[in-house]
C-alpha cells in the first residue's frame, strides 16, 4: 500500500514538472515572440506568467506543509529542499520570460536592426538548459545535471557575442540604439535563465547524491 | 536576535561563521572517550551483535538508534556491564574506557564512571534528598553531602523545583521529575560518562524537550551514550549516530551527515520510515 506520505511527494514532483513545462514553454514563446516580431505570442506569454506564479504558491504551501507536518530525513529531506529552491529558479524564468516578451512588444515597434543569428542560436542553448535540468530532475540523472551545468559557459560567451555585435550597430547608427539595447536585454535574461538552469542543475545534483556542488565547491567523496 | 548596524555596515560575516563542521565535525579531532573493537554478544546461544566497532567521543552525545531488537539497548549495556546480571550471556571482543580494558575493571568502580538512566524513572522509595546522596553515601564520599546533593540537583536541571521540599517522597514528583532526579542520582558520584536507555519514552513532549535541553548542558562536563526510538529526538540531541540492524553497526556518522545523506541504503529505508 503506498504510503499517504509517499503520494504527498509524487503530487509535489508533479506540480514542479508541471510548472516546468510551464516555463519551458513560457520561454520558448517569448523568444518566438522576438524572432516572428509577434505580439501575439508576447501577450500570451505574459497571460500565462499567472499560472506559473500560482503554481509557485502552491507549491511553497505544499513545502511548508511536509516541513511541518512531516519529520523529513535523508532523500526526502533534500529532494523537499530541492523543490523548494527549484520551485524559486523556474518562478524566476518565468519572470524573465515576461522581460523578454515585454522587450518583444517594444522591438516590434522598429525596424529590425540586422538578421538574428546568435540570438536564435543563445536562445536554443538556454532552452535546452532549462529542458535537460528538467529532464535530470525526473530521472534523477547527475549526469545530464553536470553536462547542463558546463553548458552555462557557452551562453555567457554567446551573450558577450551579442552584446559586442549590438553595441557595433548602435555606435555606427544612433538610430537603431533603442530596438538594439532591447535586443541587449533580451540576451541578458536570456543568459539569466541558463543561469537558473544551472542552478536547478545544482539542486538536482545534491537532491540525488547529497554533493552541494553552488558556486563551483568541491564535490565531496 | 537584534544585529548591529555597525556589524551590516563594515560587512562583516557574524563571528565564527563558516561552514567547517556544521555537518560534520570529523570524530578523528575529538578526544575518544570509549573504544569498542570487534564486539560480539550472545544470549545463549542467540548472538545479539555481531562485530560491532563504535568509538564514543568526549564531551559529545552519541545516539543509537534502529529497530526493536537491532541489539541497541544490548549494546549500551556492554557499556557498564550491566549484562552481567543475566545468565548465560556471552561477550567477546575489546571495550576500552580511556585506553583501558573496560572488561577487566572492577564493576563498582567501572559503574561509578559509567552511570545510566533507565526507560522508566526508578527512584528509591526514599527521600529526594537520600536518593541523590544514596550513591555518595556507598561510596564512602567525605565531604558536604547536601553541597553535592544540591549541585548534582542543580546539574539536572531540577533544583529549583524541588529545593524546599528535599525530604519529601521522591515518588511526590512528577514522572519528568522522577527521571531527572535519576539523572542527578546518576551525576551525583561523578561519572565520566551517563548512559541512558529511552529516558524520555514514558514522559510527554515538554518533559520531553526539558531532558533534551539537559542532555545538550550535561555534554560539557559528560559524555553520553542514548539509545532511542525516537529518530527525532537523536537527531536533535546528539552529535553522532549509530544504526543498529540485526545486532550489526550498519552505519556510524556525524548525526547531521546521517540524517542528511546516509551513505547506507539501509540508513537511508529506515529513517525514511521505508521499513521498519
Amino acid at each position: 500500500m503506498e504510503r499517504h506520505f509517499e503520494q504527498e511527494l509524487g503530487e509535489l514532483k508533479e506540480r514542479l514538472l508541471w510548472m516546468g513545462s510551464l516555463a519551458e514553454r513560457a520561454v520558448h514563446q517569448s523568444v518566438q515572440s522576438v524572432l516572428e516580431s509577434s505580439e501575439a505570442l508576447a501577450h500570451r506569454v505574459v497571460e500565462e506568467e499567472l499560472a506559473i506564479n500560482q503554481m509557485q504558491m502552491e507549491i511553497d504551501d505544499r513545502v511548508l506543509q511536509m516541513l511541518a507536518l512531516q519529520q523529513l530525513m535523508a532523500s526526502d529531506l533534500r529532494f523537499v529542499l530541492a523543490a523548494s529552491r527549484i520551485n524559486a529558479d523556474l518562478e524566476r524564468i518565468g519572470d524573465q520570460a515576461v522581460n523578454i516578451a515585454q522587450s518583444a512588444l517594444r522591438v516590434v515597434q522598429h525596424p529590425r536592426v540586422r538578421p538574428y543569428i546568435d540570438l536564435p542560436r543563445m536562445s536554443l542553448a538556454a532552452e535546452s538548459m532549462v529542458r535537460d535540468s528538467l529532464n535530470a530532475l525526473v530521472n534523477k540523472d547527475t549526469d545530464l545535471a553536470h553536462s547542463v551545468m558546463l553548458r552555462d559557459d557557452q551562453v555567457d560567451h554567446l551573450r558577450d557575442q551579442v552584446f559586442r555585435e549590438l553595441l557595433t550597430y548602435m555606435m555606427e547608427n544612433s538610430s537603431v540604439v533603442f530596438p538594439a539595447f532591447e535586443l541587449i536585454l533580451v540576451a541578458k535574461n536570456l543568459e539569466r535563465i541558463a543561469d537558473h538552469a544551472t542552478n536547478i542543475a545544482e539542486d538536482v545534483i545534491y537532491m540525488v547524491v547529497g554533493h552541494d556542488v553552488r558556486h563551483h565547491a568541491p564535490e565531496q567523496a | 536576535m537584534e544585529i548591529s548596524l555597525k556589524a551590516t555596515a563594515s560587512n562583516q560575516p557574524p563571528a565564527n561563521s563558516s561552514r567547517e563542521g556544521v555537518l560534520a565535525e570529523p570524530l578523528a579531532a575529538l578526544l575518544t572517550r570509549m573504544k569498542i573493537s570487534r564486539l560480539n554478544f550472545f544470549y545463549s546461544k542467540k548472538q545479539a551483535l555481531f562485530d560491532v566497532n563504535l568509538e564514543i567521543a568526549a564531551n559529545r552525545v552519541t545516539a543509537l538508534i534502529g529497530p526493536s531488537g537491532c541489539g541497541k539497548s544490548t549494546l549500551l549495556r556492554t557499556m557498564n556491564r550491566m549484562y552481567e546480571t543475566l545468565r548465560n550471556v556471552r561477550l567477546e571482543g575489546e571495550i576500552l574506557l580511556d585506553n583501558e580494558n573496560l572488561l577487566a575493571l572492577d564493576v563498582v568502580q567501572l559503574r561509578r564512571r559509567v552511570g545510566m538512566v533507565f526507560q522508566r524513572p526508578n527512584p528509591f522509595p526514599k527521600s529526594i534528598f537520600e536518593n541523590v546522596a544514596f550513591g555518595l553515601r556507598i561510596n564512602g564520599y567525605k565531604g558536604s553531602l547536601a553541597d553535592s546533593v544540591e549541585h548534582s540537583l542543580k546539574r539536572a536541571a531540577l533544583w529549583e523545583e524541588v529545593k524546599d521540599q528535599l525530604h519529601k517522597s521522591a515518588y511526590a514528583l512528577s514522572g519528568g521529575q522522577q527521571q531527572r532526579l535519576c539523572i542527578a542520582r546518576a551525576l551525583a558520584v561523578d561519572p565520566e560518562i551517563l548512559l541512558l536507555d529511552e529516558p524520555c519514552s514514558a514522559l510527554d513532549p515538554v518533559t520531553t524537550a526539558k531532558i533534551e535541553e539537559l542532555m545538550i548542558e550535561l555534554k560539557k562536563n559528560y559524555t553520553i551514550v542514548i539509545v532511542t526510538h525516537n529518530m527525532q529526538q537523536a537527531a536533535r540531541v546528539s552529535d553522532f549516530t549509530a544504526f543498529m540492524l540485526n545486532g550489526v553497526c550498519v552505519e556510524f556518522n556525524p548525526t547531521a551527515l546521517l540524517f542528511t545523506t546516509p551513505s547506507d541504503p539501509r540508513t537511508e529505508s529506515y529513517i525514511t520510515g521505508r521499513f521498519g
